[in-house]
C-alpha cells in the first residue's frame, strides 16, 4: 500500500521522486495500518482497568492524573480522527477543545439553567460547541487536505487564540473563566464534591467517547474518511465527494474534542487562554503522533505515556521541554508508526511463537543503550547546570546523588557511561537484528 | 501627512523583513511541496549565531558568518532529516520541520537561556538619519531597506537571468526531466533549502538588533510569516513580495491610527445600543484598530482562502 499522500493534492513536479512505497514487512515504519479493528476483550480490561485503579492509587495527585490522562485521551483520540483516519493535519485543534470548555464554563456560571440539569450531561454541551465551531471552520477549511488544511487550521487557530484576550466577555481576558461544578443539579445525590466522584464521570465519558469514535470508524463515513486519505480521486469516481467526507470528519472530531473541553472544564473549573493557544495544539499532535496514528489504540497509548512523562520529567528536571522534543523528532524520523507501530510489529514474532527468541537480544542491546542514554541525559543536565546555575552554586543533584557540577570527576564517570553503554549497544546490535529476523522468519529451528 | 510618511517607511520595513522569511519559505514550497515550520526558527538562529559572532568580531562579521552558519545547518536539515522524512510523506514531513521548530526553540534555551541577548545596533548606524516633522528615522531602519532590497534585485537576477536560475526553474517545473538531462536535482533542493534558510538566519541578523533576540522571537514571526505565503499564493515569489508588504503596512497603520469599532459602525449607519456594558457585544463595540492590529493579517487570510483560496498570485488548482 501507497503510505504517501495522494498525488495530487501537490503542484505537479513538486516532489522530486517518484512516490516511494515503505517496505510493507517494517510495520514500525508505516505511518497507517491497513486495519484499524479490534476485539472486545481488551475494551472490556480497560475498563475493569479503568474501574479498580483508583483501589490502587488512593491520593489525590494520582487521580488528577488520571483524570488528567483521561482527557488527554479522548482529546488525542478525536485528534486522530483525523490526522490518523481522514490524514488531515490540524495545527489548531486546541480551540474545538478550548471553545467546548469554555462554553461548559459559561453554562456552570449560568447558575438557574445550571441547577436544572445533572453535571453528568454538561460535557454533551462542550461538544456541541466544538461541533458548531468545526461546522464553520470546516466549511471552509475542508475544502483540501494536505498543506491547505494544515495552513488554514494554523491561521483559525491562531486568530481565535489571538481573540480570546480581545473577547473578554467570553473568553475572560487573561485570568480566564472559572465557576463551580457544585451548583449543578445533583446526580442520584452525588454532588461531585470529591476528586473520587469526579473521576468516575471523566471515565464514564472516556469509555462512551472512545467506543463512539470506534463505532464511528467502522460506519461508512469513517470508511470513506479513510479511502479519502489513502486516494481522493478514486473515491471521487466511487461517487463520494471527498470534500463532504472530509467535513464530516472534522464535524465529529469537533464535537469529541469539545467533549474533552467539558471534561476539562468540570476538573479544574477554570479555563483560560492556554487552553487555546499553539502550544496545547502542538501538544495534542505530539501526543498523538508519539502514540502512533496508524491504529486506533495508538493516542491511548501515546497520552498515558506522554502525561506519565511529563509529569515525572517535569517533577525532576526543567529540561523535559527539550526532552520530549528530543523524543518527538526522533519518533518522526525513525518511528513514524509510533509506540502502537512498534508494539504491533512484534504481532507476527508473537504468531510464529518465536517471541521468546526475542528477549534475550533485546536485553544485551536494549540495556545497555538505555544506560548509555541515561548517561547523556546526565550530560546534558551537567551542562545546563554549568552555564546557567547562579554563580556559587556549585552542587546539583542527579539521579540520587549530589557532587559539584565543576569537578572534572563527575564528567568522566557521566562521559564513560554514555560510551560504554552506547557502544555495547551499537555491537551488539547486529545480533538483535539477526534475532528479529529469525523470529519473523516460518519455519526452521526455533 | 507626515506621519503617513514616518508610517509608510515603517510598514516597509517590517514588510521587507518580512519578505526575506517569506521568499526562501515560498522558494522552498514550490520546490518540494513542504512548508517548513521551522523556517522562522533558522531567523531566530541567525540571530543569536550573530550575537554570539559579534561579541568576538563584531557586527559586521556577524552580518557575514551567521547567515553562512544558518545556511550550512539548514543544507544538513535537508539532506540527513527531511530527505529521510520525505519517504513517509507530506503529512510527516510537515510534522518533522514542526518538531523541529519546538527542538530549536529549546535548543536555543538551553544554550543561551531564557533572557533577551544585548544584542544592539552597531555604533556605526545608531545616528539618525533624518526626521520627518519631529518623528526620526533612524539610520539602521533605512540599512535594513537597502539590504533587503538588495536581496530581492539579487534573487530575482539570479532566478531569471542566471543559469544556475534557470536550472532551478526548470527543476522546480520537471525536476524528473532535469535530472534526465545530467543534472544533480536533489543536490539543487539541497542548494536550494540550506540558501531559504540563510535569507532567514540573514533577517534574523539585521532584525535582532531591533526586535529583540529571545526565544520567543521565532513564535512571534512564524505563523505570520505562514499567512504571508498562504495570502500571496503558495509558491509565488512576487505574491510573497505583495503579501509582505500588505501586511508590513495594515499592521504598521493599524498601530498608529486609533480607529474604534465605535465609529465605524457610527459611521455606516448603526447606532451604538442604549445599554452597552451589559450587552453581549460590548467588546465588540469597544474594539480599537491597534487591540486588533496583530490579528488583522489572520482575518485577512481566512478572508482570502474563502474568496481566493489560490491566493493573490498562485495559480489556480485544477
Amino acid at each position: 500500500m501507497t503510505v504517501s499522500d495522494p498525488k495530487h493534492d501537490v503542484p505537479e513536479g513538486a516532489r522530486y521522486k517518484e512516490q516511494i512505497t515503505t517496505d510493507p514487512s517494517k510495520p514500525a515504519q508505516r505511518m497507517r495500518a491497513g486495519s484499524m479493528t479490534m476485539t472486545l476483550a481488551p475494551w472490556l480490561i480497560a475498563i475493569l482497568v479503568l474501574v479498580f485503579l483508583p483501589a490502587v492509587f488512593t491520593n489525590n495527585s494520582a487521580l488528577t492524573i488520571m483524570n488528567q490522562m483521561s482527557i488527554t485521551i479522548v482529546f488525542a483520540l478525536a485528534y486522530n480522527m483525523l490526522l490518523g483516519q481522514g490524514g488531515m493535519l490540524s495545527f489548531g485543534h486546541a480551540v474545538y477543545a478550548g471553545v467546548g470548555g469554555f462554553a461548559c464554563m459559561h453554562i456552570m456560571n449560568m447558575s438557574d439553567f445550571f441547577e436544572s440539569i445533572p453535571l453528568v450531561i454538561l460535557p454533551i454541551f462542550g461538544g456541541l460547541f466544538g461541533m458548531g465551531l468545526a461546522m464553520i471552520v470546516g466549511s471552509f477549511s475542508t475544502r483540501s487536505a494536505g498543506t491547505v488544511f494544515a495552513m488554514i487550521s494554523l491561521g483559525v487557530g491562531e486568530l481565535i487564540a489571538a481573540c480570546s484576550v480581545i473577547i473578554v466577555a467570553f473568553f475572560g481576558g487573561e485570568e480566564g473563566i472559572s465557576g463551580d461544578r457544585t451548583y449543578a443539579q445533583p446526580f442520584f445525590g452525588v454532588e461531585f464534591l470529591q476528586q473520587i466522584e469526579v473521576y468516575y464521570l471523566t471515565i464514564a465519558w472516556l469509555v462512551i467517547s472512545a467506543v463512539l469514535m470506534y463505532l464511528w470508524s467502522r460506519t461508512p463515513v469513517g470508511r470513506m474518511a479513510n479511502a479519502v486519505r489513502d486516494n481522493p480521486e478514486r473515491a471521487e469516481f466511487l461517487g463520494y465527494s471527498s470534500r463532504w467526507v472530509r467535513y464530516y470528519s472534522f464535524i465529529a472530531s469537533g464535537f469529541f474534542c469539545g467533549i474533552a473541553g467539558g471534561l476539562f472544564a468540570i476538573n479544574y473549573e477554570i479555563l483560560t487562554e492556554e487552553n487555546l493557544n499553539t502550544t496545547s495544539s502542538g501538544v495534542i499532535l505530539l501526543v498523538t503522533f508519539l502514540g502512533g496514528v496508524g491504529f486506533f489504540f495508538g493516542p491511548i497509548i501515546g497520552a498515558i505515556a506522554f502525561t506519565l512523562l511529563q509529569t515525572v520529567l517535569s517533577l525532576s528536571t526543567e529540561l523535559w521541554a527539550f526532552y520530549a522534543g528530543v523524543l518527538f523528532v526522533a519518533t518522526v524520523m525513525f518511528f513514524p508508526g509510533g509506540l502502537a507501530g512498534l508494539i504491533m510489529m512484534h504481532v507476527p514474532a508473537f504468531k510464529l511463537g518465536k517471541s521468546s527468541g526475542l528477549v534475550m537480544p533485546y536485553l544485551k542491546t536494549l540495556l545497555p543503550g538505555a544506560i548509555g542514554v541515561l548517561g547523556l541525559a546526565a550530560l546534558v543536565e551537567m551542562t545546563f547546570h554549568f552555564r546557567h546555575a547562579a554563580t556559587g552554586d556549585d552542587e546539583m543533584t542527579l539521579f540520587w546523588t549530589t557532587f559539584n557540577s565543576h569537578d572534572v570527576l563527575p564528567w568522566v564517570i557521566a562521559i564513560a557511561i554514555t560510551v560504554i553503554g552506547l557502544g555495547i549497544a551499537k555491537v551488539t546490535a547486529p545480533s538483535l537484528k539477526e534475532a528479529w529476523n529469525e523470529a519473523n522468519t516460518a519455519g526452521g529451528a526455533s | 501627512m507626515d506621519l503617513i510618511l514616518v508610517n509608510l517607511i515603517d510598514g516597509l520595513v517590517t514588510g521587507l523583513l518580512l519578505f526575506m522569511l517569506s521568499a526562501g519559505l515560498t522558494l522552498i514550497f514550490s520546490m518540494m511541496g513542504v512548508l517548513n515550520f521551522a523556517h522562522a526558527s533558522f531567523y531566530m538562529l541567525g540571530a543569536y549565531f550573530a550575537y554570539q559572532i559579534s561579541l568576538a568580531l563584531g557586527f559586521w562579521m556577524g552580518l557575514l558568518i551567521a547567515p553562512i552558519v544558518v545556511g550550512v545547518l539548514g543544507a544538513g536539515v535537508e539532506r540527513y532529516g527531511l530527505r529521510r522524512v520525505h519517504q513517509y510523506g507530506h503529512v510527516p514531513e510537515l510534522i518533522f520541520t514542526f518538531g523541529l521548530a519546538l527542538l530549536i526553540e529549546e535548543m536555543v534555551q538551553f544554550i543561551w537561556g531564557k533572557n533577551q541577548m544585548a544584542y544592539s545596533v552597531p555604533e556605526v548606524l545608531n545616528f539618525t538619519a533624518f526626521a520627518i516633522s519631529g518623528n526620526s528615522i533612524p539610520a539602521y531602519k533605512i540599512f535594513m531597506i537597502f539590504i533587503s532590497v538588495a536581496i530581492f534585485i539579487g534573487l530575482l537576477y539570479i532566478l531569471t537571468k542566471t543559469r544556475v536560475g534557470m536550472i532551478i526553474q526548470a527543476a522546480l517545473s520537471y525536476p524528473r526531466t532535469v535530472e534526465a538531462l545530467g543534472h544533480n536535482v536533489p543536490l539543487i533542493f539541497m542548494g536550494v533549502f540550506g540558501v531559504g534558510t540563510a535569507l532567514a538566519g540573514l533577517a534574523g541578523v539585521i532584525a535582532g538588533p531591533v526586535l529583540g533576540t529571545f526565544p520567543g522571537m521565532a513564535f512571534v514571526l512564524g505563523s505570520i510569516v505562514f499567512v504571508t505565503i498562504v495570502i500571496g499564493g503558495l509558491g509565488s515569489l512576487w505574491g510573497a513580495l505583495v503579501a509582505s508588504l500588505l501586511i508590513g503596512w495594515i499592521t504598521t497603520f493599524a498601530k498608529s491610527y486609533n480607529i474604534e469599532m465605535e465609529d465605524v459602525l457610527n459611521a455606516i449607519g448603526i447606532s451604538t445600543p442604549e445599554n452597552l456594558s451589559d450587552s453581549v457585544f460590548r467588546d465588540f463595540w469597544s474594539l480599537t484598530s491597534p487591540q486588533i492590529a496583530d490579528i488583522l493579517p489572520y482575518i485577512l487570510m481566512v478572508l482570502i482562502l474563502i474568496f481566493r483560496p489560490a491566493g493573490l498570485f498562485g495559480k489556480r488548482q485544477s
